[in-house]
């Protein structure tokens, strides 16, 4: 499956500047894993030393926040966009 | 007091030029997370672990009975505190809108019905330019935005922040652009539209709005835009500091024994919190125990719900109350309300919306105090919690009011009307029961 990554700012010196990338992978793990093996660094910011998603860190494939769906096992179908996003304060 | 210390270079990676900033005692931004330092930028989330980035200081020392005069003799708004807040020096001589120095009522009547022995305080931020404890905060984001050279001043709200995001940029003289949920009660989309500056409506929850703010950011569009909860966050947070200090300062310098504090985000409290801790250090307050307690919506109550399972990760929830202003189902700094909760000996605890309506009357009817719907969570986690024998009774204890009534009329308007309807003649008044001759 092929899918579109949008990378926050604070990950972009490991993409080059690219604000969106491509990347490949049946699940959020594998996608991670891709991103890792094109743009190493990421998946460490992204996961936390057990190799779970950060608890500051947000990720929504599509319009969906993986926490809600199955975590790093939840679904990426081809053509998915994926964003990786910081927690916000409140309003 | 040692002077106070000029920051150091700034990322402008994501703002116009600025070679330097001067944010008064704020030095740097650290991790709350790993501890890491980066220089004064707009920058919110660390880079090597996501976590999020506060200010850090050099506080003032030495003689605290120095600090202690020129602070009460400052004027009666948060920039009394400026040496203790990411402020230049001379932040009250530009245009802002003076927030602060809200009154702290002693609430005797509200006290009795409750069975509060010891001392019970409301801490009323209803007094503020727009009606909410967000004209803090926003006033602390309005300075960063200046230091970085931001010309449109923005946010992600539930309503009381875009309020008062509009009237402080009107104020300075910036552009705003607010972005609220669709569904926002109307007394707060009318505050937040009424300044002259843009509201865009999302189609979805507060979350959504968040998302779509942070991807703003990250997208050439947003340069030029201070986002005063997103990347002007550790700056803007800064401003809950002072409902501490002003509580502390109000009480004759002493920090009270319990307070009960509203959990949106969780921002307020953790600041709440930080102010306290930064109290005992500059030498304006003797050390001593207190607990902070945590209020939620149950139809908003991810905090709530992670502390009574006995966990330190909040799950995310999707937000069903009427409670909008903490409708916040994926708070940022829960784990932190755990924290604080934990190791002040305090709790977390949430009530149903009907528990809110009667906290917002039962205020109201003792005190004369109109609360928003917030405040009617924190008076009704109070109530429980005194009832359930978690709060003690005998101690000093302050409730947080974070907003006016009048933003959130629904919740009580169905149940506060007339009491009755008559024709103007003295036997149709007598006829209705209510004469006492």
């Amino acid at each position: 499956m092929s899918v579109n990554v949008r990378i926050p700012t604070i990950l972009r010196t490991y993409t080059g500047g690219q604000a969106e990338v491509a990347a490949e992978g049946a699940t959020l793990a594998e996608v991670i894993a891709d991103l890792e093996k094109n743009h190493a660094g990421i998946s460490a910011r992204v996961l936390d030393d057990q190799g779970k998603l950060r608890r500051f860190v947000n990720v929504y494939v599509n319009d969906d926040d993986v926490r809600f769906e199955q975590g790093l096992e939840t679904a990426t179908p081809d053509g998915a966009g994926i964003s990786i996003i910081p927690a916000v304060a409140g309003g | 007091m040692a002077a106070q210390t000029v920051a150091s270079t700034t990322d402008t990676t994501t703002a116009p030029a600025a070679p330097s900033v001067d944010l008064g005692p704020a030095v740097a931004l650290s991790c709350r997370e790993c501890g890491e330092r980066t220089p004064l930028s707009p920058s919110f989330a660390c880079a090597s672990c996501f976590g999020p980035l506060e200010a850090a200081y050099e506080l003032p020392t030495g003689d605290p009975e120095a600090l202690r005069k020129a602070i009460e003799a400052g004027p009666e708004s948060i920039w009394r505190y400026a040496p203790l807040l990411p402020v230049p020096a001379d932040v009250a001589d530009k245009p802002n809108l003076n927030p602060g120095f809200t009154r702290l009522v002693k609430a005797d009547r509200l006290a009795a019905e409750l069975g509060v022995t010891g001392e019970l305080y409301v801490k009323d931020d209803s007094g503020n330019p727009t009606h909410s404890f967000k004209d803090r905060v926003v006033a602390i984001a309005v300075e960063a935005a200046r230091a970085f050279g931001f010309t449109t001043l923005s946010c992600s709200s539930t309503g009381n922040l875009a309020g008062a995001v509009g009237a402080a940029a009107a104020r300075a003289g910036l552009r705003s652009c607010v972005f609220i949920p669709h569904d926002l009660e109307q007394g707060k989309v009318v505050m937040a539209a009424v300044y002259g500056g843009d509201v865009v409506a999302i189609e979805g929850t507060y979350d959504d709005v968040n998302r779509f703010c942070s991807e703003l950011i990250g997208d050439p569009i947003g340069e030029g835009w201070g986002f005063t909860n997103v990347n002007l966050r550790p700056y803007y947070a800064e401003g809950s500091k002072t409902l501490a200090y002003e509580i502390c300062e109000q009480l004759g310098w002493r920090i009270p024994d319990q307070i009960v504090v509203p959990v949106a985000s969780g921002s307020q409290l953790t600041k709440i919190d930080k102010g306290l801790q930064e109290l005992i250090k500059v030498g304006l307050v003797e050390e001593k125990p207190y607990r902070i307690i945590a209020a939620q919506a149950e139809g908003c109550s991810p905090v709530s719900a992670a502390y009574k399972a006995g966990h330190d990760v909040v799950r995310p929830v999707k937000p069903d109350t009427i409670v909008k202003s903490l409708a916040i189902g994926n708070p940022a700094d829960g784990p932190y309300v755990l924290d604080i909760a934990r190791r002040t000996g305090g709790a977390v605890e949430d009530v149903t919306d009907e528990q809110v309506v009667e906290g917002i009357k039962l205020l109201a009817r003792t005190e004369g105090i109109f609360a928003e719907t917030a405040g009617g969570v924190t008076v009704g986690v109070a109530k429980k919690l005194l009832e359930s024998g978690v709060l003690d009774p005998a101690a000093t204890t302050v409730v947080i009011n974070t907003g006016d009534g009048l933003k959130t009329l629904d919740a009580v308007a169905a149940t506060s009307g007339p009491t009755a309807t008559i024709r103007p003649s003295l036997d149709a008044f007598r006829a209705a029961g209510l004469a006492t001759h």
